[in-house]
């Protein structure tokens, strides 16, 4: 691909909405075909009397049901796979942060077109062969870190898989490799600033830094112009989900104007979270995803719970893959807290093993200098005299709620009868972070 | 051989302190003594008063979290070295007192102190001739 040319693949990303259509139902029918091969969606399919050849135009995909996330953990390990495990050749999973894990299996076909999503976003923005590619976020399981790091190889970039933290290893290796790029949490990002402006570093000056691709965590328009302006790039919105891959099925162009979801790779609809009817334009709704090129693994209508809305259809940049705004929250309660998902419940079921806290708690979500932390305060069950039994307490509540979620909280002890009791239902999650002002 | 406390568990914030001591001074109850160390966000106030049941019993109907423990008062002479025979006597004995506290009371000094090791305190107590208050209500003795 010539380095002029502002499509990485011109004949997929400029397909007319006309022949995406086509292209999509097509991929859908064969994608259903390749569903049969699993147990859990053969039985599924059955039980509807529905067969792959009953879907013939892209408005037939409200036909077919759809998958949950529960879908994915009562199939936990491999009860989706639509291939033989031989010829799979990588799993990530989630962290089980519910319960059961879910786990997402890749043939090495799925990894190429992973890879090939991600190659396509980061040329969008303007990335080539020339830069320097540092992806500065986590590694392993997190699909965040070897997703970007094949897209930014198969781009043809040099790629430092530095992963997360040790931020003066970090600005080392911007400058001496003369980094042009970074992936990144908006929250590491601004962590990363500071640093700089400790250390005498002046982004602007004394790196080569033009792009930034932000995502994993939720962050607003003036979150992103603010890291721009602070380290003088350009960020990017990306977004990514391990249930479709990771990174790549969806990321803003040059206009900054909503994220341009991979129509050759997924059907995007929004529904109403309740009725699961879909929502007109513009209206917010769940965001549901099917899979189009996946063998190992398709996923039929998934429920992302991401909240979202449909921008346009067309772009000045030439790409008429759907465009959705940022998201704007969750249809269930997860928390996003620097990249890592959470659920309340997880903290509760924390909470509750130890019988000398109450029932009451409630969970902060807050930033200070643009740092992002979770406080958990939590009622004490009964009256001590024992102060000291009551800094163990609080001690081994922070230990054990951060070997669940892998971030530390704060946690504070209150007295009963403290924490707010709303009618009926408690609030139980209060979200201050100025992502959210 | 000891007497009732009250420890409250309280937040480390505007006003949590002036609603005990409202509702004590509403029912009429004096206090004695009291101590509450610093802390980040919360802490145990302590104190010795009058009616002491009574007292914890409002406080509790009050959303006050209140705990009736048992402590150590120990009556010393008020001159110079008293105290230290007396916890030198712990000590020896191989005694840990998780918290202590001193006051005047006509004219005596009052040591209050908390132990896990409420028998083996008796003992070191009776052993050396510790003059200990058991009198429950100790605003009778002002």
């Amino acid at each position: 691909m010539n380095d002029q040319s502002p499509y990485l693949h011109p004949e997929y990303e400029t397909l007319s909405r006309e022949e995406l259509g086509r292209l999509q139902l097509e991929r859908l029918q064969q994608t259903l075909r390749q569903c049969m091969n699993s147990p859990f969606y053969k039985k599924r399919f059955d039980e509807m009397g529905l067969k792959p050849e009953d879907i013939r135009s892209l408005e037939d995909v409200r036909k077919l049901p759809f998958t949950t996330k529960q879908d994915l953990r009562d199939t936990y390990p491999f009860g989706m796979a639509c291939i033989p495990l031989r010829q799979c050749v990588r799993l990530h999973s989630s962290s089980g942060t519910t319960g059961t894990p879910t786990v997402i299996l890749h043939s090495q076909k799925d990894l190429d077109e992973w890879a090939n999503q991600v190659a396509r976003c980061l040329w969008m923005v303007g990335l080539r062969p020339d830069d320097v590619f540092q992806n500065s976020s986590g590694y392993g399981m997190f699909t965040g870190g070897l997703g970007f790091q094949y897209g930014a190889e198969r781009l043809g970039m040099l790629t430092v898989p530095a992963a997360a933290g040790n931020s003066l290893r970090q600005i080392k290796f911007i400058r001496d490799f003369g980094t042009t790029a970074i992936h990144a949490v908006p929250s590491y990002v601004t962590r990363l600033h500071s640093v700089m402006v400790e250390q005498g570093v002046d982004p602007r000056k004394d790196t080569k830094l033009r792009v930034l691709a932000i995502g994993a965590e939720p962050h607003s328009e003036e979150q992103r112009r603010r890291i721009e302006q602070m380290m003088g790039v350009k960020a990017y919105n990306s977004f990514g989900m391990s249930e479709m891959c990771g990174p790549g099925v969806g990321f803003e162009c040059q206009e900054q104007n909503g994220l341009h979801f991979w129509e050759d790779y997924y059907i995007v609809e929004i529904v109403n979270p309740e009725t699961l009817e879909p929502v007109p334009d513009g209206e917010i709704g769940e965001l549901v995803l099917t899979t189009l090129c996946r063998e190992a693994m398709p996923l039929i209508r998934y429920r992302t719970r991401d909240l979202t809305r449909v921008l346009g259809r067309s772009c000045p940049c030439g790409r008429n893959h759907i465009r959705l705004d940022r998201m704007r929250g969750r249809s269930d309660d997860m928390i996003v807290l620097r990249g890592v998902n959470i659920f309340p419940i997880q903290i509760e079921k924390i909470l509750m093993q130890f019988p000398e806290l109450g029932n009451n708690y409630l969970i902060t979500l807050t930033s200070e200098e643009e740092n992002d932390f979770m406080i958990v305060e939590v009622e004490v069950a009964n009256p001590t005299d024992d102060f000291r039994a009551l800094q163990n307490l609080e001690k081994e509540v922070r230990r054990r709620i951060k070997d669940e979620i892998l971030l530390t909280p704060i946690v504070k002890l209150v007295p009963k009868g403290t924490l707010p009791v709303s009618e009926g239902k408690a609030v139980r999650v209060v979200d201050k972070r100025t992502v959210y002002k | 051989m000891t007497i009732y406390q009250l420890s409250i568990f309280i937040e480390n914030r505007t006003g949590t302190l002036v609603k005990v001591l409202r509702i004590l001074k509403q029912e009429g109850i004096q206090i004695v003594a009291s101590t509450v160390a610093d802390t980040a966000d919360y802490g145990i106030y302590r104190l010795i008063c009058s009616e002491p049941k009574r007292a914890c019993e409002k406080l509790r109907e009050g959303g006050i979290s209140v705990a009736l423990s048992d402590v150590f008062a120990l009556e010393l002479d008020n001159e110079p070295g008293r105290a230290s025979d007396a916890i030198e006597a712990f000590e020896k004995a191989g005694i840990s007192i998780s918290y202590l506290y001193s006051f005047l009371l006509k004219g005596k000094g009052v040591l209050i102190f908390r132990t896990d090791d409420i028998e083996k305190a008796r003992e070191v107590i009776l052993e050396n001739k510790l003059r200990c208050i058991v009198e429950p209500d100790l605003s009778k003795l002002v």
